[in-house]
């Protein structure tokens, strides 16, 4: 199993949405290698027919009734707004100016 | 009455009802230990002092009007900064959510108000509950009673550190990999891992949320049991909360007897990187079992050895999607927002400023494990783990009642010491992950001092999903046959603070 580069971290950092600094990126990568090195034990099994587990319990659509029932009022949803305008959270530009 | 910071839960509430002694009393004797010894220990992030002082008026109020007091009503607990409480600060131990007050409660900690149960406060933890140590706090690290300059384990290492310094009688914790019972075993106390889908996650903060579970911390297997079936049961606000009786563990507390019990020692969990003391008084247990009429045999269960790889592809992958809500929009903190940078540059440097260390290398992990190319020999291949490990312990709990294994490697270990190696400190979990990733119960209770640095050793018992009276059955002999041959309960021999 290949072990992981510089420039993969930095990539993974991005889709992340985490914006790393050069020696921090060093420091990841060193030690998510030898991270990646130990966890790569796994693949023993990737060929072995058995079937995955991604939940402990065998639960499959829980449904609630959709009623009407008491929830946040819009002031306290927007209690922890980093900033708030017209009971909507206000947020920097999504789109580019051009 | 200092000896009031000294009581039981059970013994708490029985003071309390009988009218000895007022919960307003309890609870200020308790915030009087808080403010002596917590500069010291730092297991408290945050104390409500008027919070937790009305909160015994009410019960004292309730009593003096007649009414019926619940099991545990004027008890006083500490509860895990990853559980939201309504009107006072949740930071899950991370700057990005510094200051950040809920406009909720989680149903556990609606429970815990609904019982009468006094919350002192908020303790420490690691970071959005990553880590052994409580090192990845962004607050501070948490001092182990036995030893200050020891960590006292994590990510709860704030709730064990605040039961062992007698700052209050129960804690909550949360065990994703053994955040519950690490802390547990390496400070002399009680924890109890729960059957998952017992106890409601709805307003835990999520890190993996196939193995997130919320439990009990105490300082007896008694006071584990009552704070268990406080907080247990469905929640429909849960989708994955389980619709069934919650197993009694109360009474299987009481009962103290393990005879004709089936019980396995896990043939894996020993060897190379176990403490001989740890395994010293592991194998004391054993015996000791034997001798209180149990039957005792040795069991395997070869998956095992690959449920830390596979831990540590799993909770990193769901680590990477749960915490992809912190992006500076809704709540929590901001940073870069002056007018000419975009969302989504403003979400990247939050992160960067807000994350410590060990939640970056988490989720640029799980990130790497979920991605296309990797995804099946990384996180496919942890899934078939998953399975082997649920086989393994189902073929073993054919043949026995419950599985038992030290449950850390090691005593506690030096704050600093594995700070900044990453694998040595998820060796840690060695013992206790297995659990998680099956969703059966675990517990973990004192059961003596390794003799080389005279720090406490865990013992952990294991049962089947919704089996979890039989860890109290067994915990709750062990418990009282040691206390037995001690003369004493172990944390009597906890040096002053």
């Amino acid at each position: 199993m290949p072990g992981i580069t510089r420039e993969e971290v930095a990539h993974l950092a991005r889709l992340s949405r985490l914006e790393l600094q050069a020696e921090e990126l060093d420091h990841f990568a060193e030690q998510l290698d030898v991270i990646i090195g130990a966890v790569a034990r796994v693949s023993e099994v990737a060929g072995q027919d058995v079937p995955p587990t991604s939940h402990p319990l065998p639960l499959t659509n829980v449904m609630r009734a959709d009623e009407v029932r008491p929830s946040l009022t819009p002031e306290q949803a927007l209690s922890g707004a980093p900033a708030a305008e017209e009971q909507r959270f206000r947020v920097p530009q999504i789109l580019g100016e051009d | 009455m200092t000896d009031l910071i000294k009581y039981t839960a059970a013994d708490t509430a029985a003071a309390i009802a009988s009218g000895q002694v007022s919960a307003v009393e309890v609870a200020q004797a308790h915030l009087d230990r808080i403010d002596a010894v917590d500069k010291k220990v730092n297991a408290f992030l945050h104390v409500d002092t008027e919070g937790a002082l009305a909160a015994a008026r009410a019960v004292d109020a309730k009593r003096a009007k007649g009414e019926e007091l619940g099991p545990l009503a004027g008890v006083p607990l500490a509860l895990k900064d990853v559980f939201t409480t309504q009107g006072i600060p949740t930071t899950c131990g991370s700057k990005i959510l510094e200051g950040w007050v809920p406009p909720y409660d989680a149903t556990l900690t609606s429970r815990l108000k609904d019982a009468g149960v006094v919350i002192l406060g908020k303790t420490n933890m690691d970071e959005f509950a990553m880590g052994s140590s409580t090192e990845n706090s962004a607050y501070g690290v948490t001092g182990n009673p036995w030893d200050l300059s020891r960590i006292p384990g994590g990510s709860g290492g704030g709730s064990a550190a605040a039961l062992a310094a007698y700052e209050a009688p129960l804690a909550i914790g949360t065990d994703t990999g053994g955040s519950i019972r690490q802390p547990g075993a390496v400070t002399g106390t009680v924890g109890v891992k729960p059957t998952y889908g017992s106890v409601s996650r709805y307003g835990l903060i999520a890190f993996s949320s196939s193995l997130d579970q919320g439990g009990p911390c105490a300082r007896t297997v008694l006071d584990a049991a009552l704070l268990h079936e406080a907080i247990a049961g469905h929640d429909p606000l849960d989708s994955t909360s389980i619709d069934a009786p919650v197993p009694a563990v109360v009474a299987a507390a009481k009962l103290r007897d393990v005879r004709g019990m089936r019980i396995g020692v896990v043939k894996e969990f020993a060897g190379e990187g176990y403490q001989a003391g740890v395994m010293q008084r592991f194998n004391e247990s054993v015996e000791l079992l034997r001798e209180l009429g149990a039957e005792v045999v040795e069991v395997s269960c070869p998956s095992f050895t690959l449920a830390l790889p596979a831990y540590y592809l799993i909770a990193p992958s769901e680590a990477s999607s749960n915490l992809a809500r912190f992006d500076a929009m809704r709540y929590g903190l901001r940073v870069g927002d002056d007018g000419t940078r975009s969302a989504e540059d403003v979400t990247a440097l939050t992160r960067e400023a807000g994350f410590g260390p060990e939640v970056k290398r988490r989720i640029i992990l799980g990130t790497y494990a979920l991605s296309s190319g990797y995804y099946d020999a990384y996180y496919g291949s942890a899934q078939k783990v998953r399975t082997l490990i649920s086989r393994d312990f189902d073929a073993a709990f054919a043949g026995v009642d419950v599985l038992i294994s030290p449950t850390t490697p090691t005593t506690a270990f030096p704050i600093g010491e594995r700070a900044d190696d990453p694998m040595a400190m998820y060796l840690a979990d060695l013992c206790t992950i297995p659990s998680n990733l099956a969703g059966n119960a675990a517990m973990s209770l004192p059961c003596g001092l390794a003799p080389e640095d005279n720090l406490p050793v865990g013992l952990q018992i294991i049962a089947p999903a919704m089996a979890d009276d039989r860890l109290y059955r067994v915990g709750g002999a062990v418990e009282a046959a040691l206390n037995d041959k001690w003369g004493h309960p172990l944390l009597e021999e906890a040096p002053a603070l």
